[in-house]
């Protein structure tokens, strides 16, 4: 009787242990995807984060850069540099006279050599007349051949023979060394891959976010509020209520094309900016905000209104003082994610001309700027091979940033659950 | 604990009472007596096109306690409700009739909600107190009302609340740890503190022991019997046994009607109404 004999029971345990594996392996499933698709963007973005630079003996020539005392950063910002690093390298290679040869040894330099002598100058305003042993950056196309992403023969190769050999001798006499790239994390966009940086494009997009935040949470919580506790329920209610719902899930295009009627042609805010671009956010964050927000005001226990109110509290006092203040954690959480998606969305931003490639660090959120994920669009679309690790490794930046902001929505959560119970 | 109904004491009250109850059959002027605190005249209330009371009449005397029972749905709660107008919250809810606290309507346009409530407190069948620190629960009041303006005067009321509401030996020592720490019992003395903070004439109790094991009940029903020396209280309650142990008047609610209403002992021990003695009795509800 008590047995598993019975052939129905039997049944009922095999589909049991059906239905876990079911589990499981979805699960598997799901975690082999995130895996590749990590692995896929670790693997061809890590290297952005370094570079090859070339050690060279530069003499510092006042006359040579065009510069003259005093030696201030304005002057020295104006200086022709590339003239000493041409000398330096072609000194290394003595035996290299020829103009055209000259030429093409001069293309190993990254254009962005100068500014390295540039920026040690500015550092070291005393220094001319000196000789220094400084480290420049080696062109795109020897970056990537030292990180073996572009081969050394076959068609389409972009070296001649001539510089290859170059090339070989530097590294066989050790010049050539591999460096962590901080260009890439504090630089602004560049035409050159070497000299690229991601920083204009997280500081477009924390202003933009910025903006988001302080239209899209005041906004959000007195809305949700309203609606929630004061507002008579009415068919007019109602249909605001339906609507803010289909609102969260209208495509961001459309907010990015109501941006650009309204925003910019109307209004005339500038174009390209973490300030346009952060207000057409926020009307994608809105509703994400109230509907948490309201979701979570209406969680707060029934009998903390009353007890407020019993105590002669006013009906505003009784949400200001008590109801907000335990729906805070829900409403802060569900902005945040609100943020989270905001930080990945492109369209909107392509849309109010974000698109536009911009090589400066915006100071303001009126400076026009790029923002990350219309970055990483450009970098994917640019032909040269250097770029395609730096639109990995700008995933990789944009990723840690969304896990940063969802682990402070966990955070919270749990913080203030604890606290309560 | 169960044995001081029968002190010296409540039984003049309760003589007093009687007395009263005949006067006020005789005279309609009954309202505009001292020891009268709350009056109720022809109280209906509606829930949209569903009628909840019909025709309550009550009067409440001052400083002693008075018990509403009844089964449950029979509109007692919703009566309780009345008194310091939380039902006014509640959509398309109407209430007829005349309400009046020491001899003013207090359904008249010119009254304030918010000052009403101040001086009728009220305590939830479920304790409620707020998440905050058991201190700030009983600052509250006083805060808001403008009742203490220095730290020390809040502290000093705060302190006061929590000696009388008998709970201050047992949470000194964690004045400032989340009220929802405390216990059942605990969790309804510090509402019943919250409740007298701000030094209410009357205290409202909805089944205030009704989520509270005996030993917590009784502790409750000890604090009311002090707390009347200064304040009237209403109870709504389930429970038959404590309606007799705590009160000097009970009324009987039956299907939104008051069935029956008297000194306690009548009502318990020689009930007029056919529908109180079956009740009482256990007949049904």
């Amino acid at each position: 009787m008590l047995t598993t004999n019975n052939k129905r029971l039997q049944k009922r345990h095999r589909a049991e242990a059906r239905f876990r594996a079911y589990g499981v392996l979805s699960l598997m499933a799901a975690a082999t995807v995130l895996f590749f698709l990590i692995f896929s963007i670790v693997s061809s973005g890590y290297t952005a984060f370094f570079r090859i630079t070339v050690l060279l003996v530069i003499e510092l020539d006042a006359e040579q850069s065009a510069v003259a005392p005093p030696y201030s950063r304005d002057v020295l910002m104006q200086g022709r540099y590339r003239p000493l690093v041409k000398s330096a390298l072609y000194a290394q290679f003595p035996g290299v006279t020829d103009r055209r040869e000259r030429r093409d040894l001069s293309r190993l330099l990254s254009p962005g050599a100068e500014l390295a002598v540039r920026d040690y100058l500015i550092a070291h305003p005393d220094s001319f007349g000196k000789t220094i042993a400084l480290e420049v950056p080696l062109a795109s196309d020897f970056d990537q051949l030292f990180k073996q992403h572009l081969p050394r023969s076959g068609d389409n190769i972009r070296f001649s023979e001539d510089q290859l050999q170059w090339y070989d001798q530097l590294r066989k006499e050790g010049l050539i060394r591999y460096r962590f790239n901080m260009q890439f994390l504090l630089g602004g966009d560049s035409r050159y891959p070497e000299l690229a940086g991601i920083r204009g494009a997280v500081v477009g997009s924390f202003y933009a976010l910025l903006v988001c935040f302080l239209l899209s949470f005041p906004l959000g919580i007195a809305a949700a509020t309203y609606l929630e506790e004061f507002a008579p329920k009415t068919r007019l209610t109602r249909i605001i209520e339906a609507n803010i719902n289909n609102l969260a899930a209208v495509p961001s295009v459309i907010f990015g094309l109501l941006g650009l009627a309204i925003f910019l042609n109307v209004f005339g805010l500038p174009r390209s900016t973490p300030l346009v671009g952060g207000i057409v956010l926020s009307l994608m964050t809105l509703p994400t905000i109230i509907i948490a927000t309201r979701a979570s005001i209406r969680s707060v226990s029934p009998g903390i209104r009353q007890a407020g109110l019993a105590m002669g509290a006013s009906p505003v006092q009784v949400v200001f003082h008590h109801v907000l203040p335990v729906a805070m954690p829900g409403t802060l959480t569900g902005t945040i994610i609100g943020l989270a998606q905001a930080l990945g969305e492109t369209a909107p931003l392509l849309m109010i001309g974000m698109v536009a490639f911009i090589a400066n660090v915006p100071t303001t959120p009126l400076d026009a700027s790029a923002a990350l994920p219309v970055q990483i669009f450009l970098w994917a679309e640019s032909a040269e091979r250097g770029f395609v690790e730096k639109t990995s490794a700008a995933i990789m930046v944009i990723m840690m940033f969304l896990i940063m902001m969802n682990l402070l929505a966990v955070i919270i959560r749990t913080r203030t659950q604890s606290k309560v119970e | 604990m169960m044995n001081y109904v029968m002190t010296a004491d409540s039984t003049d009250t309760n003589d007093n009472v009687i007395r009263k109850m005949q006067d006020s059959l005789e005279s309609e002027a009954s309202n505009s007596r001292a020891d009268i605190k709350m009056t109720a005249e022809g109280v209906s209330v509606f829930y949209g096109a569903e009628q909840a009371l019909d025709d309550i009449n009550i009067d409440i005397h001052s400083k002693q306690i008075t018990a509403l029972i009844g089964p449950s749905g029979c509109g007692k709660t919703t009566f309780l409700r009345c008194l310091n107008r939380m039902n006014d919250v509640i959509d398309g809810c109407r209430v007829n009739g005349r309400i009046s606290l020491d001899g003013e309507d207090i359904y008249a346009p010119s009254v304030d909600v918010v000052s009403l409530r101040s001086h009728v407190g009220m305590v939830f069948q479920k304790p409620n107190p707020f998440p905050k620190s058991i201190f700030e629960n009983v600052a509250y009041g006083p805060k808001i009302h403008g009742h203490a303006q220095t730290r020390e005067e809040i502290e000093e009321i705060a302190v006061r609340s929590l000696k009388k509401a008998g709970l201050f030996e047992e949470v000194k020592d964690r004045l400032h740890a989340p009220a929802t720490g405390l216990s059942g019992g605990q969790q309804q003395r510090l509402c019943i503190a919250r409740a007298i903070s701000i030094n209410p004439g009357m205290l409202l109790m909805d089944e205030p022991c009704s989520a509270l094991d005996p030993i917590a009940t009784a502790r409750i029903e000890d604090l009311m019997w002090e707390l009347k020396e200064n304040i009237t209280i209403i109870i709504v309650t389930h429970s038959m046994q404590q309606a007799s142990r705590v009160s000097q008047q009970t009324g009987f609610f039956h299907m939104g009607v008051m069935a029956e209403v008297g000194p306690t002992e009548q009502i318990f021990q020689n009930p007029v109404d056919q529908r109180t003695r079956d009740y009482i009795t256990g007949r049904f509800g």
